[in-house]
């Protein structure tokens, strides 16, 4: 039996009278890497932004349900959202580094949370930067402008800014579409080590990719979750019609 | 093939395009004759005694300084008024206010506040600032009238409402240009609002409402209807200078309940007003190429200062 | 509200009567800091807002008490009792004589006799600028011409009013022989300079804002540039460049130093161009500073001042929505 970190029971959000998401339960692995799979306009993007309520940030989002992340419902009114998004890191689609040099773009986090040791900054950038298999590319060039990296360079440092406040979950949307298939590799390669210490919720459209790197599968289609079982189930044996189609290309 | 090799003959758009390029030809022509005469009559009266002294002989002879020294004082309390209040409200605006209807009307309502003419906001300066605040303040004081006439700090007060909507209409641009993705990413790192603002989006849109600022002075510095009536004067001997003193110490300070000389002014009343207008011709160039080469300064870092900031962005 | 809870059975589910570790770290935190903060900008929004609401108010309380001590039909005519006893219905702006004359109409002329050409020549000039800077000076000339046009647009209005009394005025009393050497014609000449520069720049923006596609698509049905402008590139730009002569109206009904300085300032009715005339805010300009506070003049100077206020809102609003409209039609 696996330890649940996150247990979503009956969630509906709203954009303005638009229903994106419909009646969702789910129960998250801790440490495992759980893939959201399904067309695009589904609701993925959406419902990671709900685990650590980023939906807040835009006007007239409507929910209704509730989220537990180790049985505490985060949306509930004694909950402080920057305390939340300080324990769940996010990775987003394009890279979103700061136009600040490398090495202010990993510490970002700490400064906010009132860290000024310089050593202690200066540790935790090396620490992340090896845990994003960064260090040796960008050890030299650590004051550099963080935009002058590659894209694959700038995805991983994406990565690192966010384990460099020690989440204990990271939501990753889609990290490697924009990249080529080399970087696409490194990350992977990235998530499976992360896994260890992290929970791991990571949407992509690519279904080799969360074959890949998943332990669990989610596959929504027009905002419901349609089928969750382990990846190994979904991608061989789903029980669900929808599913298969998708799984076997044979979609739409 | 033959057709090919033949050139197509458009003769209607040769001609019109010969006279789109005729029309902008003729205009750079007209202008810089116009920037020339200025250039060149001006020229040949500046000289730091020009910049610095006072008219003499019923203003045939002497200098500007009183004038330059006014809009530099009128200007500078503008902004004191106006910077703050427009970029913390662009600001409030943009980054806390829900986008509701009537956050959209106040928006719409900024914008078109800055087509208003301005002499009707000369208007509301000596209906709102002078005859309401102004004597308020002189009855609650008893100090007699004080505040309840033209001066310098409703000029002033005045051009930062007018100047209200360019600096924050230039703010809020600003503001909109920090990619969302910027805040995303500092919100998901476990940012508050403020750490956001202060981290994230103001250091990146600073060269967007320091343009602002400038244009917002330079807009400021040029005007002249709406201070006609609010304490511009043709001449004054004195300063509007008051020393302030704390114990022994004292230094000279703005007085904002003075009148003031103003350069757009002193232009204007020279040209039309003065006893002989030809007389002061020499003097009217002068202080034309001076306004003419403060506000193409100003303009010229504005715009050099958003190239910057647009060719920032468009790294991104 | 809180939905029921579901049962996926073989995944333990924890147990929430336990405060876990991970829930203390989430708690509330009160950021006062944060707190005044958003008050501080949310004060200074405020005010803004108050200054804004303020001027509107004031200048139509000012405004309205006009409509109290002078009445409506007043600015517009004065039945005047001649000395034979018949009645003469005079249209004049005369608010200092013994018996006040307030009719709007020569200064809504006037204002006309300057606004209206100054617009059409600027319309002219403006929208040949902006095609010449959208579609045929080459980029590299554009990227210098461009910052130009801004840098002409903030010359203070006083130095162009400067300008035609010092320069033009002369030039074209010897050139045309006017009836008065400071005329409607030489206010609008001036305005042209002001006007000229905004439609220029909003037309150079309306046709930039095409899609690229579009020309190509021309081009490559083998029309000239100069068909491509003509039955493309214009039609799809058509909105903003209406916007733009629009707000260059607005603009040139509310400008007054230069008006103030070359119309000649006679409030003649009048459809010569040729003669003096005097603007709405000419008149605010030139006499503002002489009435004294709560006289029917004041007021009457307060009522122009909401004719000006209202008509340019008007338009800056018109233009607005057809700027926006364009907006939502281009993007594709
Ligand atoms: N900010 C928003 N406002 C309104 N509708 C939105 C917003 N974001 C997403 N949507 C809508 O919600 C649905 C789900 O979007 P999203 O979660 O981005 O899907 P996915 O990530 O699966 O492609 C889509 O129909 C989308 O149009
Ligand atoms: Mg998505």
């Amino acid at each position: 039996m696996k330890e649940v970190k996150i247990s979503v029971n009956n969630f509906d959000l709203y954009y303005g009278e638009k229903q994106a998401l419909k009646n969702i339960s789910i129960e998250i692995p801790a440490k495992k890497v759980t893939a959201f799979i399904g067309p695009s306009g589904c609701g993925k993007s959406t419902f990671l932004r709900v685990l650590n309520r980023m939906n807040d940030l835009i006007d007239h989002v409507k929910i209704q349900g509730e989220v537990l992340i180790e049985g505490v419902n985060i949306y509930d009114k004694q909950i402080d959202v920057v305390n939340l998004r300080k324990r769940i890191g996010m990775v987003f689609q394009k890279s979103n580094l700061f136009p600040k040099t490398i090495y202010e773009n990993l510490i970002y986090g700490l400064k906010i949370n009132g860290i000024r040791d310089k050593k202690v900054l200066d540790e935790t950038a090396e620490k992340t930067l090896k845990q994003a298999a960064l260090w040796n590319e960008v050890y030299d060039r650590l004051h550099e402008p963080a935009l002058s990296l590659s894209g694959g360079q700038q995805q991983r440092l994406c990565i690192a800014r966010a384990l460099a406040v020690e989440p204990e979950i990271v939501l990753m949307d889609e990290p490697a579409s924009a990249l080529d298939p080399l970087s696409t590799a490194k990350i992977e390669e990235l998530i499976h080590e992360l896994k260890t210490k992290y929970t791991i919720v990571i949407v992509t459209h690519n279904m080799q990719q969360a074959a890949r790197v998943s332990d669990q599968t989610a596959f929504f289609y027009l905002g419901e979750l349609i089928e969750y079982d382990k990846t190994s189930k979904i991608f061989t044996n789903p029980t669900k019609k929808q599913t298969e189609d998708y799984v076997t290309g044979r979609f739409g | 093939m033959e057709q090919l090799k033949q050139k197509h003959k458009d003769v209607q758009g040769i001609i019109f395009i010969n006279l789109i390029r005729l029309l902008f030809l003729v205009l750079v022509i007209i202008l810089l004759l116009l920037l020339g005469k200025i250039v060149v009559e001006g020229s040949g009266i500046l000289s730091l005694e020009f910049v610095f002294d006072s008219p003499r002989n019923n203003m045939t002879k002497g200098g500007i300084g009183p004038a330059i020294f006014g809009t530099i004082a009128v200007t500078f309390i503008m902004i004191l008024f106006a910077v703050p209040l427009g970029v913390f409200s662009a600001i409030y605006l943009n980054e806390y206010a829900k986008d509701t209807f009537f956050t959209r009307v106040i928006r719409t309502s900024i914008n078109n506040l800055a087509g208003v003419p301005s002499i009707v906001f000369g208007l509301f300066g000596l209906g709102f600032f002078i005859l309401f605040i102004g004597r308020n303040i002189d009855d609650v004081l008893e100090t007699g009238l004080l505040f309840g006439q033209p001066a310098l700090l409703w000029a002033s007060a005045t051009l930062a409402v007018l100047v209200l909507p360019i600096v924050i209409v230039s703010t809020l641009e600003a503001l909109n240009s920090v990619p969302k993705t910027h805040r995303d990413a500092s919100y998901g790192l476990g940012a508050t609002k403020w750490q956001t603002i202060k981290h994230v989006v103001l250091p990146q849109a600073r060269p967007g409402i320091l343009t602002g600022t400038i244009l917002a002075i330079s807009r400021g510095a040029g005007e002249t209807a709406p201070i006609l009536f609010l304490g511009a004067a043709f001449f004054l001997p004195n300063l509007p200078v008051v020393d302030l003193c704390i114990g022994d110490y004292c230094i000279p300070m703005i007085n904002p309940t003075e009148q003031f000389m103003y350069l757009a002014y002193h232009i204007f009343i020279l040209a039309t007003q003065s006893s002989n207008p030809t007389k002061t011709l020499p003097i009217q160039y002068g202080s034309t190429l001076v306004l003419i080469a403060l506000t193409f300064l100003l303009n010229i870092t504005a715009i050099l200062f958003r190239y910057r900031f647009r060719k920032i962005l468009g790294r991104l | 509200m809180i939905a029921e809870q579901s049962h996926i059975t073989d995944i333990k589910t924890p147990d929430r009567s336990q405060e876990s570790s991970f829930g203390k770290k989430i708690k509330k935190s009160i950021r006062i800091k944060e707190r005044i903060i958003k008050y501080f900008f949310a004060v200074n929004g405020a005010m803004a807002l108050v200054f804004i609401i303020l001027i509107f108010v004031f200048l139509f309380k000012e405004g309205f008490k006009a409509l109290e001590h002078i009445g409506f039909l007043d600015f517009i005519y004065l039945d005047q009792v001649q000395a034979d006893g018949s009645v003469k219905r005079v249209y004049e702006w005369y608010p200092t004589s013994a018996e006040a004359r307030y009719s709007l109409v020569p200064l809504i002329l006037g204002t006309l006799l300057t606004a209206i050409p100054g617009t059409i020549i600027s319309t002219i000039f403006g929208v040949a600028a902006g095609i010449y800077l959208s579609e045929v000076a080459n980029p590299k000339l554009k990227e210098f011409l461009k910052p130009m046009i801004e840098l002409f647009a903030g010359i203070p209005t006083v130095v162009l009013g400067f300008i035609m009394l010092a320069v033009g005025a002369s030039f074209f009393n010897d050139l045309l022989n006017p009836v008065n050497r400071l005329n409607a014609f030489i206010a609008s000449l001036g305005l042209s300079f002001v006007i000229i520069p905004i439609i220029a720049s909003l037309t150079e923006d309306a046709l930039h804002s095409i899609p690229n596609d579009l020309r190509m698509a021309s081009y490559g049905l083998g029309a000239t540039k100069w068909q491509t402008i003509r039955h493309v590139i214009l039609p799809a730009a058509f909105s903003g460049v209406s916007a733009s002569i629009i707000l260059g109206f607005g603009r040139a009904i509310g400008e007054t130093m230069i008006v103030l300085m070359a119309s000649g300032n006679a409030a003649n009715i009048t459809a010569n161009i040729f003669e003096s005339v005097r603007t709405m805010t000419a008149t605010i300009a030139a006499e503002m500073g002489e009435v004294s506070q709560g006289s029917d003049h004041y007021y009457a100077l307060f009522f122009i001042g909401i004719v000006l206020f209202t008509i340019t809102f008007f338009l800056n609003l018109i233009a607005e929505i057809v700027i926006s409209k364009m907006r939502k039609k281009n993007t594709f």
